[in-house]
């Protein structure tokens, strides 16, 4: 590949920063797609060796269809729409365990993050839904008040899910031990949030 | 407690989990900081750092919800963080205006402030690992004897390798635990994650991870977890299955304990009674 003119920061030590010979290109399909994914994650998935280290460490890989080494493999095959569509991208929490053990420094969080939001921009079916609804029941917490307030977020997300009577003991427990707030906590400047979720493109 | 003559102001950023379901974590951290001689002053109309739902599914918030805060923030100096996570997120975000002149620019027309770029971001371990504990120690004696948990770091603090924190911070809680008298054991979970969003979002997938940790801590000879992350306490508290279940502590809360040796209210919010086995190692009267 052609290093960076642009030096830009790169969460993870990257090595298109220090340059390295053309990677391989695998896949002609979704060319822009792929472009544009290496320039929003500043990290190059084309060096991806296929070592499997990142899923073998990753902590939720077995609730996962894929695992992270195998995402990066349909990038690499440029298979666009199964990349976006898998349930990995969802699970994965960001730990930033696998880009920890991945030899060659890739960060596979930032992709993670990419696939999801892009996922969503082209409406791709979502095959977990459920923490989608989570997220936005998060967002939109924050969008009203600035804060999270978990109590609201918790019964948005039972009505939302329909799972009213699943862990419910939970709850329970939790309110017992006043661990959740009956009100919110707001900020003093609610202005400031809407002009944060105003240029909205993955609304909560 | 020889207190020292008058209080530093520390700047402080609580986040959403300090500020509520986590209260315990908050004022045993205030309380503490105070006995080692400093008063945190909680950045004014704070708001949430966006958490792992942002940078999930929100590009911009999860720039521009950290930023408003850092907008809020004093220009240099010291800003301490309770929460692993919103440290993640207040630094990263940091580092990319930092880096990216374009964003800065950006982030001055929005806030009307240049980004704090002489800002120390600092999570609590750090913090500590850089004070003078000497009175404090000398004070507070043995007061964790023979206690044996397991310290619970979460995955917050040590990644991305990238991102190396200003101070170090290494096995701070193990020494200073140690010094109090207690014993930490060895165990294979000190830096995995606890499952984050999952804990609330899919507790089937996480329960089964959440139990393989505590039976690994009980399995090394803990009878206590400690953490350094609300969200970290949050989830072994939550969706620990097995039985029995160790009580989980704050770090935060056994360093209070420690300097002021008398029974703490903040007990009674734990979904797991910590107090028999405190009762029990004569930690507690
Ligand atoms: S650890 Fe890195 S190189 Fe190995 S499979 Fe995963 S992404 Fe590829
Ligand atoms: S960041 Fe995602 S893919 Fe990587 S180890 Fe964590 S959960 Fe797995």
């Amino acid at each position: 590949m052609q290093k960076n003119s642009k030096k830009k920061y790169a969460p993870g030590r990257d090595r298109s920063e220090v340059g390295q010979p053309e990677a391989l290109r695998l896949g002609r399909e979704g060319g822009s797609f792929l472009e544009e994914l290496r320039e929003a994650t500043r990290t190059e998935f084309r060096h991806c060796l296929q070592c499997r280290s990142c899923s073998g460490g990753c902590p939720f890989v077995e609730a996962m269809d894929l695992g992270p080494s195998k995402v990066l493999r349909l990038l690499q095959l440029g298979l666009r729409d199964q990349a976006l569509q898998n349930s990995t991208i969802w699970i994965c929490v960001g730990c930033h365990t696998c880009d920890g053990n991945c030899p060659m420094a890739i960060n596979i969080p930032a992709v993670m993050d990419f696939l999801r939001q892009k996922a969503l921009q082209r409406g791709v079916p979502v095959p977990e839904p459920d923490i989608l609804n989570f997220h936005r029941e998060v967002l939109s917490s924050v969008a009203k008040y600035g804060r999270t307030h978990k109590l609201e977020i918790m019964l948005r997300y039972k009505v939302r899910t329909g799972t009213w009577f699943e862990d419910l003991d939970a709850g329970i427990r939790m309110l017992a031990k006043r661990k959740l707030d009956l009100l919110p906590s707001k900020i003093q400047d609610p202005e400031a949030m809407r002009r944060i979720f105003a240029s909205t493109e993955v609304g909560p | 407690m020889t207190r020292e003559p008058s209080y530093q102001e520390l700047a402080f950023f609580p986040g959403c989990t300090l500020a509520t379901s986590a209260k315990e974590n908050y004022q045993s951290l205030v309380t503490f900081c105070e006995q080692v001689g400093y008063r945190l002053s909680e950045l004014p109309d704070w708001n949430c750092c966006g958490s792992s739902s942002a940078h999930s599914i929100h590009g911009e918030a999860a720039l521009q919800l950290p930023a408003r805060n850092l907008a809020l923030a004093p220009k240099r100096g010291t800003l301490l963080v309770a929460c692993p996570s919103c440290y993640l997120r207040l630094r990263q975000t940091q580092t990319l205006l930092l880096r990216d002149p374009e964003l800065s620019s950006r982030f001055q027309s929005t806030w009307g402030v240049s980004p704090p770029h002489e800002l120390e971001i600092l999570p609590f371990l750090s913090f500590l690992s850089s004070l003078d504990l000497h009175s404090f120690f000398s004070e507070a004696g043995k007061a964790l004897h023979g206690l044996r948990c397991a310290p619970y770091y979460g995955c917050m603090l040590a990644r991305p390798a990238a991102m190396p924190v200003s101070r170090p911070m290494g096995q701070v809680m193990e020494k200073v635990l140690s010094r109090l008298g207690a014993d930490s054991c060895r165990w294979g979970h000190a830096t995995k994650c606890c499952g984050t969003f999952l804990a609330a979002a899919k507790p089937d997938i996480v329960t089964p991870r959440i139990n393989a940790m505590m039976d690994e801590a009980v399995r090394a000879g803990a009878e206590c977890i400690v953490t350094a992350c609300s969200m970290c306490h949050f989830s072994l508290e939550l969706r620990a299955t097995r039985t029995p279940r160790i009580p989980v502590f704050h770090f935060s809360e056994l360093l209070s304990l420690a300097a002021a040796r008398e029974p703490q209210n903040w007990f009674k919010r734990h979904l797991v009674d910590p107090v028999p086995l405190l009762r029990s190692k004569g930690l507690l009267s």
